[in-house]
């Protein structure tokens, strides 16, 4: 029931899984040989990071509200007002501040959906709407009037901005130790062409080469987040208030508080999010430039059972997609293979669990993909950007019953009224 | 009592379009700009006839996106998916249209079924999501938008693309003569003066009309249209009372695709004769605030929509004359959209509170204890 994280034979699950993973894309890999080497590579898993930050952070924000009980659909607005505010800062003051200044313009949408929600009582959905609406309207505004003057600048789109800066990991991944060039060890592994192990450590070298100092940060905020949700009288407060906001009163918490905070931490990592589009993937603002990141991360938290484990594994996932297709068009085609192995996979899981049926199903499935991948050249172009969507309306489809959200969400709340 | 119900119902709107106002005129005194110049330049370029016929060829893909989320608001279905909806639906309709020559009334006629039933086969899903794997229908069309885009995308690039284009410029084949929905300039210059600029008023605006009346006969008059209502007011009184939950979400669903998929079709059958990549998106999201302006009531989204379409139309006069950014009014809309959800939910509060006082004081024992009472209620 209570969901503790990182407990040991739940690391040691990870720890298979992800070796699992590592097997079937090797495996994969080599069948595309010919086609395709970017499958699984150090480009591939860095890009894949990359990609993913942004949607991992939406997540973590849509995970903060919806554990207060306040379903945020206004995350690609707050989103949007931090690449815009990311960009400016960055511009300003420098690519720090422009990540804060990002987080502050996020949060301060996340703080206008707790007024409307929290504090006057508005429809969740319809006050999420209503940001997305308006967030883009400031941005266009704000860029008419400031970007638009400046060289690089125009009414769509900023100056260039500068990232915050890369790190190598010192003896992982060859980085420097006080201007020491220490060995980079996964990257003489990968080199080696071993089988598997070779596979594993272009991964391993390519998520801790050339790593954004905010995508550290990013990802140190899963943690963080489990930590504070789950082992803090804060984060004890903020999830009552999304699974019993009447008993939370009860017993003394005050709730509308717990909201507006939650909240506005929601809007300041989709903000975060923003700035790290804006800032550290494309360098520059451009109108329209999170392209629905936001709505992706909404999908990660249910695809992630509302934990913050299970929306770095979506967001990882989807940021695969995008990467790959990003990288390498033929790659892509060589996922259709991947898919079919992967459903093959599970069909086989279901057969041994006695499931003929959905089993059966699967088979069917899986060998279409492999029909499909065996009989076409390449796949369309249109196809793998909608993967996490078709990927999450199938979840939703086929595992509701397993999936859990918190009992009051998306429920108002008024104090003193059941 | 009537009276106090009119300003009740008006207080919401007009106190948000004020506070809508205000606030845009604090961000144009925050640039520098004198914000009575901008507004009153808009108000003069805004009540020329060309303005206001752009204002209701605007209005009107506007009013249609709005009635179709209305449909599903109403019985508090959330049908995010309506920008997806309209879009393939206008693509497969303009396509279909070019595909075939009829006489010239029936071929407009089979262009709006097509689309209105393409429209209805992607909402549906949604519903059939809803009812069979209890799928949040919000989700499911956000994710449903995407899928149609890039359904949308590969369509134009393959099947459906004009084989004899030599542009760049990815385009359906044009709808015969027959197929295309007349203006309705004639009608207008009899009453007033020459059109100028080449302008032409849509005569789409009927069909939206018409929908509109439609929608609130359906409402309003019949009993389908009287299950979907209560269904959105109490959906387990309306379930005790034998209203199927799961056939009422199914046809609130696929009636709000059906209009979803009228909502290109002023654009296709009116201006363009085919699908293009320059196709106008957004009109689904704007559909949502137009809804929640006119409190999903077709008169509401009527005024809600023109609202929209003029400050659209008028705008660009503000680039003209360098008074202003008329990026000044996309802020203003969006505001306007969130203190008028803001507004009606305090508005109905006091509503709320107002009834429970009349109604303890109607069945007050007369006594003192019974005023206590009365005014305990209101203090929620």
């Amino acid at each position: 029931m209570n969901p503790v994280p990182l407990k040991e034979s739940r690391a040691l699950r990870w720890m298979i899984a992800i070796l699992g993973l590592v097997l079937v894309l090797s495996v994969t890999q080599e069948l595309a040989r010919p086609e395709t080497t970017d499958l699984i590579s150090a480009g591939t898993a860095g890009s894949t990071l990359r990609r993913a930050v942004p949607i991992l952070l939406a997540g973590l924000g849509g995970i903060w509200a919806e554990r207060a009980g306040v379903v945020n659909i206004g995350l690609e607005g707050m989103m949007i007002l931090g690449t815009w505010f990311g960009a400016w800062g960055a511009l300003e003051f420098g690519p720090w501040w422009g990540i804060a200044i990002g987080i502050a313009g996020g949060a301060a949408g996340g703080l206008l959906h707790a007024v409307a929600t929290v504090g006057f009582g508005v429809d969740h959905i319809i006050s999420g709407v209503a940001i997305n609406i308006l967030a883009p309207g400031i941005t266009r505004f704000l860029s008419r009037e400031i970007f638009a003057t400046r060289t690089g600048g125009g009414i769509t789109q900023s100056p260039r901005v500068e990232s915050v800066g890369h790190v190598d990991f010192p003896f992982l991944s060859g980085g420097e130790v006080f201007g020491w060039a220490s060995p980079d060890i996964f990257g003489w592994i990968a080199d080696r062409g071993w089988f598997l192990v070779s596979d594993l450590f272009a991964v391993a070298s390519g998520i801790t080469s050339n790593v954004s100092w905010a995508t550290l940060l990013a990802l140190a905020l899963v943690p963080g987040t489990v930590y504070i949700l789950w082992r803090t009288p804060f984060g004890l407060r903020v999830r009552s208030c999304g699974e019993h906001p009447v008993a939370a009163d009860s017993l003394g918490v005050n709730v509308y508080r717990m909201k507006y905070a939650a909240v506005i931490i929601s809007g300041g990592m989709a903000g975060f999010g923003g700035a790290f589009i804006a800032i550290e993937q494309t360098g520059i603002y451009r109108e329209a430039q999170t392209q629905g990141r936001g709505f992706i991360g909404l999908a990660t938290v249910i695809f992630g059972n509302w934990q913050p484990l299970g929306a770095l594994l979506g967001s990882l996932l989807f940021g695969f997609a995008d990467a790959l297709q990003l990288r390498d068009r033929t790659a892509v085609h060589a996922l259709l293979l991947l898919t079919g192995v992967a459903v093959a996979a599970i069909a086989l899981r279901s057969l041994r669990r006695r499931q003929p049926v959905g089993g059966a199903v699967l088979l069917a499935i899986a060998a279409l993909m492999l029909w499909w991948y065996s009989v076409t050249e390449s796949v369309m172009s249109e196809l793998p950007p909608v993967t996490p969507h078709i990927a999450t309306l199938l979840v939703l489809v086929f595992a509701t019953s397993r999936l859990r959200m918190p009992a009051a969400d998306g429920m108002r709340y008024r104090k003193g009224q059941e | 009592m009537t009276a106090r119900r009119v300003v009740m119902a008006l207080a919401a709107p007009v106190s948000a379009f004020a506070f809508s106002v205000l606030i845009s005129s604090a961000v144009l005194v925050a640039v520098g700009t004198n914000p009575i110049d901008a507004w009153a330049e808009m108000l003069s370029f805004g009540m020329r006839l060309e303005t206001l016929v752009e204002t209701s060829n605007r209005a009107t893909p506007l009013y249609l996106a709005g009635i179709a989320v209305a449909i599903g608001f109403r019985m508090n279905l959330f049908n995010i998916g309506v920008e997806g909806q309209y879009t393939i639906a206008a693509l497969l309709a303009a396509s279909a249209g070019a595909a075939m020559t009829l006489p010239a009334p029936l071929h407009i006629l089979v262009i709006i079924i097509v689309a209105m039933l393409v429209g209805s086969l992607f909402s549906g899903v949604a519903g059939y999501l809803k009812v069979t794997r209890g799928v949040h229908e919000v989700i499911s069309t956000i994710m449903l938008n995407a899928i149609a885009w890039a359904m949308v995308g590969y369509l134009m690039r393959t099947w459906l693309a004009d084989p004899n284009d030599t542009t760049l410029n990815l385009k359906t084949r044009e709808i015969a003569e027959s197929g295309r929905f007349p203006n309705l300039n004639g009608l207008l210059q009899t009453f007033t003066r020459d059109i100028k600029g080449g302008r032409e008023l849509g005569g789409f605006i009927i069909v939206a009309a018409v929908v509109g009346i439609v929608f609130h006969l359906y409402l309003t008059r019949t009993r389908s249209g009287y299950d979907l209502r209560i269904t959105g007011l109490n959906p387990f009184a309306a379930e005790a009372s034998g209203v199927d939950p799961k056939a009422t979400v199914i046809r609130a669903m696929l009636l709000s695709g059906a209009v979803a998929g009228l909502i290109g079709l002023p654009e296709i059958l009116g201006d363009d004769f085919k699908y293009d990549l320059s196709f106008t998106k957004g009109l689904g999201f704007a559909g949502i605030a137009v809804a929640l302006i006119g409190r999903n009531h077709p008169a509401g989204i009527a005024v809600g929509a023109l609202l929209f379409g003029w400050l659209d139309s008028a705008a660009p006069i503000l680039d003209v004359r360098g008074d202003a950014p008329r990026e000044i009014v996309s802020i203003l809309q969006g505001v306007v959209v969130l203190s008028a959800v803001v507004a009606y939910e305090v508005v109905s509060r006091v509503r709320q509170a107002q009834e429970a006082r009349d109604t303890a004081i109607a069945t007050a024992v007369p006594q003192p204890a019974g005023d206590d009472r009365a005014d305990a209620g209101v203090d929620q």
